[in-house]
């Protein structure tokens, strides 16, 4: 089953928030939407979960029912504690009995919060935060979970358990779609979309987007066009919007990928501006 | 030899019963980007504190510029908080005056980027913007120390290549800095690195450095939910990378052991370390 969105534009008052942006979300798979505050990323999911109508364009999701959603930063009630947010969105999804019980305990063991049951959401930390808002969003086991930057303000350590329960969540069948601001992270998912200013920068598998970006990102010690450089530590990586030599790899990784493909929409821009 | 910005030897803080910061050194030298990774709580913000001075050591001791720390001291050092420490509805130049001012300083000439919004109220403008902004205002009375609390969160890559660029600028000029991060590639932009947990300094080096001795193991196959699956089941460690997956801490044999137990078949190789997984695999021995 593939749910997702085609051509979507979706219009604020007089701003365009998405401008014809496209993105499959597989059963089983996850799909990282990569950008950065105001590229678009909330927009996307919002018109994805049917809460956003968008101007043109078409949205393909299951049911609310059938549809998980966890937004940012704001997921749990800060005053109910472990077990009563559980409690409290069972009741509102209509989880009940065995069913209930046992997707509790599922849930609690894999997000590592069964010593955390009687605790406030608000005394817990980010990490345990998230995870619970995490179980909260998969309690129905929908068959579309979508997430808004559930790892934003995680630390490393939590964020390998998150991840863990959305491979999880992903092996048991569900379409998973994420918002992140990290690259490395993005590099985890089947797919990957990377919006800019409401536009598509780069879509497809990590793989893809490495190949999509255009010309190529070489390291140097000293570079020609510092516009058109940037520090990775103590060297620099350089774009160009020359192919690479034969037999050379275009770009290192999904972060040069990205920087690589934004300079060549910013020199397309100013390019258009001088006319 | 010459004096180090920051040094704190053998640096103890606790509270009540509570060992927020137990038994850190650390040292920051002239040019040299120095990052503090942990988990939340493993008492890096504790320690950035004592570093500012505006927290005392319980034990050891902090020397900034080779003297305590003081109100001497903070004039010399440039901070640049998660929150940014920004007023919102002050405009970009009013925010750069204000700030430049408390420090007996005229404002800083504004980067060519921030130009265009000069007059805007900064809570109006964008996160990355907001960022440029306290950037130059923690640089404007040239200080000879930055202390940066998770500098690019929530930007977009170009915007976080434009900022690194600032610090690496600040650093070719002399300028030490102290960064803390969340962001493993960000880990890579830094000279040296010091990963806190449960509030001692476990381990401290390059990058290189600290992933040495964790084992990872990278498994390709047709079935990567069956994988992840069985391989939790044998209780591993296991990440999702693309289509295929990650596992954590253990030798390849373990894992091809456990493959053919549950009757997958695939490539199993071992593979270098990510800092991620190099904490993940601390984490769970500790």
């Amino acid at each position: 089953m593939t749910w997702g969105a085609r051509d979507l534009h979706v219009t604020y008052g007089a701003t365009e928030a998405l401008r014809g942006v496209s993105l499959d979300a597989v059963a089983g798979e996850v799909a990282a939407v990569v950008g950065g505050d105001g590229a678009g990323k909330t927009t996307l999911l919002r018109a994805l979960a049917g809460a956003v109508r968008p101007s043109s364009g078409t949205v393909d999701a299951p049911s609310l029912n059938h549809l998980g959603f966890m937004p940012t930063a704001s997921g749990t009630w800060l005053d109910l504690t472990v077990d009563e947010n559980i409690d409290f969105v069972a009741a509102a999804q209509g989880v009940t009995g065995p069913t209930l019980r046992s997707r509790r305990e599922r849930l609690l063991a894999g997000a590592g919060l069964e010593q955390a049951r009687g605790r406030l959401s608000r005394h817990l930390s980010g990490g345990m935060r998230q995870k619970l808002a995490f179980s909260l969003a998969m309690l129905h086991e929908p068959q579309l979970l979508i997430l808004d930057e559930p790892s934003t303000g995680v630390d490393p350590v939590s964020r390998v358990d998150l991840w863990r329960m959305i491979a999880t969540a992903a092996a048991d069948g569900a379409a998973i779609v994420m918002a992140t601001t990290y690259l490395d992270e993005a590099e985890r998912a089947a797919h990957v979309l990377v919006l800019d200013e409401g536009e598509t920068l780069l879509s497809g598998t990590p793989a893809e987007v490495l190949a999509g970006m255009p010309g190529h990102v070489t390291t140097v010690t000293a570079p020609v066009d510092r516009a058109r450089a940037w520090r990775r530590g103590r060297v620099y990586r350089e774009w160009s919007p020359e192919p690479p030599a034969p037999g050379t790899a275009s770009v290192a990784d999904l972060e040069d990928a990205v920087v690589g493909a934004a300079l060549a929409k910013a020199e397309r821009f100013e390019a258009a501006a001088r006319g | 030899m010459v004096e180090p910005l920051i040094s704190a030897t053998n640096v103890t803080r606790t509270f009540g019963e509570f060992t927020a910061v137990d038994d850190v050194s650390l040292s920051v030298g002239s040019g040299e980007i120095v990052g503090l990774l942990g988990a939340n709580g493993a008492g890096k913000t504790t320690l950035i504190r004592m570093i500012l001075g505006v927290l005392g050591v319980s034990a050891g001791e902090i020397t900034l510029f080779g003297e305590p720390p003081s109100r001497a001291t903070r004039a010399r050092l440039g901070y640049v908080p998660q929150g940014l420490g920004l007023w919102d509805d002050l405009t970009v130049q009013e925010n750069l005056d204000f700030i430049s001012g408390t420090y007996g300083k005229d404002a800083p000439e504004l980067p060519a980027a921030l130009g265009a919004i000069r007059t805007s109220l900064v809570g109006g403008i964008g996160l990355g913007h907001q960022r440029q902004v306290a950037f130059a205002a923690a640089l404007g009375h040239t200080p000879e120390l930055l202390v940066l609390d998770e500098p690019t969160s929530g930007v977009d890559p170009l915007s976080r290549a434009r900022l690194w660029d600032l610090i690496h600028d600040a650093a070719d000029r002399g300028v030490g800095v102290l960064v803390t991060t969340h962001y493993m590639q960000e880990a890579q932009q830094c000279d040296r690195l010091v990963l806190m947990s449960q509030g001692a300094a476990v381990a401290a080096g390059t990058e290189a450095d600290i992933v040495k001795g964790t084992s990872v193991v990278a498994v390709q196959t047709a079935r990567w939910h069956d994988a992840f699956t069985a391989l939790s089941a044998a209780d591993m460690v296991v990440m999702l990378a693309g289509t295929g997956v990650r596992v954590v801490g253990v030798q390849p044999d373990a894992v091809e052991t456990a493959l053919t137990a549950a009757g997958i078949s695939g490539t199993v190789a071992a593979a270098r370390p990510t800092l991620e997984e190099t904490m993940a695999a601390r984490e769970r021995a500790s």
